[in-house]
């Protein structure tokens, strides 16, 4: 098959998730807006990095194309098949998550071995010795061999049990794999080991992976293309060099001149956003973020800025051609 | 002169059981920022505990010689440690919401750092707190100091965090991962401030980090800890540029650079986790992840300089 005829791994189309949360006995219901308007592609065993703020709709992006949360509008398709109307076995042969704390993801009374048993024993179809021969072949191959199947949570380090978590989400060999901030609660050695592990399973497996961090060297390293998030808009996704060399919306730029790399002597930068936080709760008009953009006009704070196509994605600022 | 701050030899355990801290020693120079960096749990935070007396119970110190401004921290009681705390040295936390009180303004707690500290009216303790929130970058000063904390972000709170450390013009800021917590684009803004008042006061600035890339960009020296050591210590682009610890070494190799990696090579990594230590470990703490491990590493390490001012721990030759 051609790139052209074959089915995205992932794609959305319009999608919005909004939630109330209540104001309290005085207070109005608030609108959080968490996710506006999202539309991609992802080509089967690429990686899209999602990068953006706390706040900005990263891992609710991540629920809605888990299924775990159901969108208010628009579309997600995982190989072609739309997400609500699989059920939940089939979800779980098709995409899987890694989550970012894994102290807190992994149930404390359960030993390593059954922990990573647990989604095949759940499709109900496949014998004992052939759990106990996945879940083995499993752990040997993200570094767990031998006596660590039968050690509790407790007794591994952090970058022992998000290889646990890895073990658990591809133990049913799905397509698909959606990381939230895998390594962001590791230390930068054991963030390495885990971030090559992952690249080397991508790699032998022939998975895509839909990969959040808000760590922009962590995605440059991983990605093949990037999404940049802001107050639940994708403000602008384009391929990773590209993005990284020619970075076009004022936003990304700020969020890459903010990255400090180990450079001695280049001093911080003036990133130029202010003190004004972004809220979810208050999106602003016009463009959403005109209120800390350096560079915003008059015409930023009425006019919403259309997507302007570029190769491989789009930006969405009233100043790009 | 002696320096702002010295510490030779310090040592934390708890309970008999985990030795936190194993012999550290550090400087920290009038107008310099210090950089601690290593990884979680190697003893950061219980070294800064340390040298401001606030050891979680069941925690000990001692050391050979700990120092403030030729003071000897050591022989202080509680009053006297609590004279100089926030007072000439102060310090920042990790997250600003553990030493802010939800139930007073910003104002009330700013002003009443100083007024505990130093003979000064309501008015002028104000004055001094408005002042402050201005220069940490904060517009309307005059409005935060009736706000209380649970009203701002996480960025803002950091802020007013370092303008209270700021209140009695200490000359040591001790700030344990102040920027951990923030958002990429808030912390270039935290950090950049930090570094701008530090040269304008002239502070001695003890930064904990683990991020070297942190370090790269506002240190002046730096001192590498691993469980519980501090293993290398050097002026700042002499450590990037030439590092001596295997561990050093093999910390810069793992750190993603934008713009300098092959997506498809391996980032380089350091194998194993760190070792969980108790009293009476002997050698050096890193032999069973250093590439370079021989029997010799499992007594007694030397402390070699590498050249004026960079001194390591490690067997292996300059
Ligand atoms: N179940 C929920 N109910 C109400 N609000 C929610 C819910 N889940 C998320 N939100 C809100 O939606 C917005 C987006 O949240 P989300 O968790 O997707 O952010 P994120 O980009 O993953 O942030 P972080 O980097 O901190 O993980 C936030 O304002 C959050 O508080
Ligand atoms: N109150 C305490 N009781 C017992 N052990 C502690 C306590 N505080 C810290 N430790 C231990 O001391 C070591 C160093 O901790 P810490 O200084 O907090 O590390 P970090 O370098 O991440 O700041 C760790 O092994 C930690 O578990
Ligand atoms: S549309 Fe205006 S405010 Fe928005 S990013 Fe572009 S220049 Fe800035
Ligand atoms: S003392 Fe030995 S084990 Fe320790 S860092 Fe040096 S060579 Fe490696
Ligand atoms: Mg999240
Ligand atoms: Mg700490």
């Amino acid at each position: 098959m051609t790139a052209t005829t074959t089915l995205p791994a992932i794609e959305l189309k319009s999608v919005g998730k909004t939630f109330r949360v209540s104001g309290g006995i005085l207070g109005k219901d608030r609108h959080v807006v968490a996710v506006d308007g999202v539309s991609f592609a992802v080509a089967p065993g690429g990686v899209l990095g999602v990068v953006g703020e706390s706040g900005c709709g990263k891992s609710t992006l991540a629920r809605l194309i888990l299924g775990l949360l159901t969108p208010d509008s628009g579309d997600i398709a995982v190989e072609g098949q739309r997400i609500v109307d699989m059920d939940r076995k089939a979800r779980a042969r098709l995409i899987q998550p890694v989550f970012q704390d894994p102290f807190s993801s992994l149930n404390p009374l359960t030993r390593v071995r059954d922990i990573v048993a647990m989604p095949l024993q759940a499709q109900g179809t496949f014998s004992r010795a052939e759990i106990a021969k996945r879940v083995d072949e499993m752990l040997e191959r993200v570094g767990l061999p031998g006596e660590m199947g039968n050690r509790l949570p407790a007794e591994l380090s952090g970058g022992q049990r998000q290889r646990v978590a890895i073990a658990r989400a591809l133990v049913l060999r799905p397509r698909i794999v959606v990381c939230d901030e895998p390594t962001s609660a590791l230390d930068v050695s054991v963030q390495a080991q885990i971030l090559n592990l992952l690249a080397e399973l991508r790699r032998d497996l022939g998975l895509t992976y839909l990969f959040i961090s808000h760590n922009l060297a962590v995605v440059e390293h991983v990605a093949s293309e990037v999404a940049v998030m802001y107050l639940g808009r994708i403000v602008e996704k384009r391929p990773t060099q590209a993005l990284f060399h020619q970075p076009e919306h004022p936003y990304t730029q700020a969020l890459l001149a903010s990255v400090l790399t180990p450079e001695p002597g280049l001093g911080v930068p003036d990133v130029g956003l202010g003190d004004v936080m972004p809220d979810p709760a208050n999106i602003p008009p016009g463009c959403r973020f005109h209120p800390r953009c350096p560079v915003a006009e008059p015409r930023c704070s009425t006019q919403m800025p259309p997507l302007r196509p570029r190769p491989g994605g789009g930006v969405e600022c009233l100043l790009a051609s | 002169m002696s320096a702002l701050l010295e510490i030779e030899r310090l040592e934390v355990g708890f309970g008999g059981r985990t030795s936190a801290v194993r012999g550290a020693s550090l400087t920290v120079e009038r107008g310099e920022t210090h950089c601690l960096v290593g990884e979680s749990g190697c003893g950061k935070s219980v070294t800064a505990l340390a040298i401001m007396n606030l050891l979680a119970r069941g925690g000990h110190r001692t050391a050979q010689r700990l120092t403030f401004q030729d003071e000897d921290l050591l022989k202080l009681d509680d009053r006297g440690m609590a004279r100089l705390r926030g007072n000439a040295m102060a310090m920042i936390f990790q997250e600003p919401m553990t030493s802010l009180n939800p139930a007073y303004t910003i104002g009330s707690q700013m002003t009443e750092v100083m007024r505990r500290h130093k003979k000064v009216s309501q008015r002028v303790a104000t004055d001094r707190a408005a002042d402050l929130l201005g220069r940490v970058g904060i517009t309307a000063p005059g409005l935060r100091l009736g706000q209380f904390p649970h009203q701002l972000s996480g960025g803002l709170r950091q802020r007013v965090m370092i303008a209270m450390a700021l209140m009695c013009e200490p000359q040591l800021l001790i700030a344990d991962e102040p920027t951990t917590a923030l958002d990429v684009t808030v912390q270039a803004q935290i950090l950049r401030l930090l570094a701008q008042l530090q040269r304008d006061l002239g502070l001695g600035l003890l930064l904990i980090t683990h991020d070297l890339g942190i370090v790269a960009r506002i240190a002046h020296r730096v001192s590498v800890m691993y469980a519980g050591e501090v293993v290398e210590s050097a002026a700042t682009a002499q450590l990037f540029a030439d590092p001596k610890h295997p561990y050093t070494q093999g910390l810069l190799r793992c750190v993603p650079v934008p713009g300098k990696q092959r997506q498809d090579e391996p980032l380089g990594s350091i194998p194993g986790t760190v070792p969980r230590i108790g009293p009476g470990f002997e050698g050096c703490g890193f032999r069973d992840r250093c590439s370079f491990a021989d029997a010799t590493c499992a007594h007694t390490v030397p402390h070699q300089t590498a050249a004026p001012g960079h001194d390591y721990l490690c067997r292996l030759a300059p």
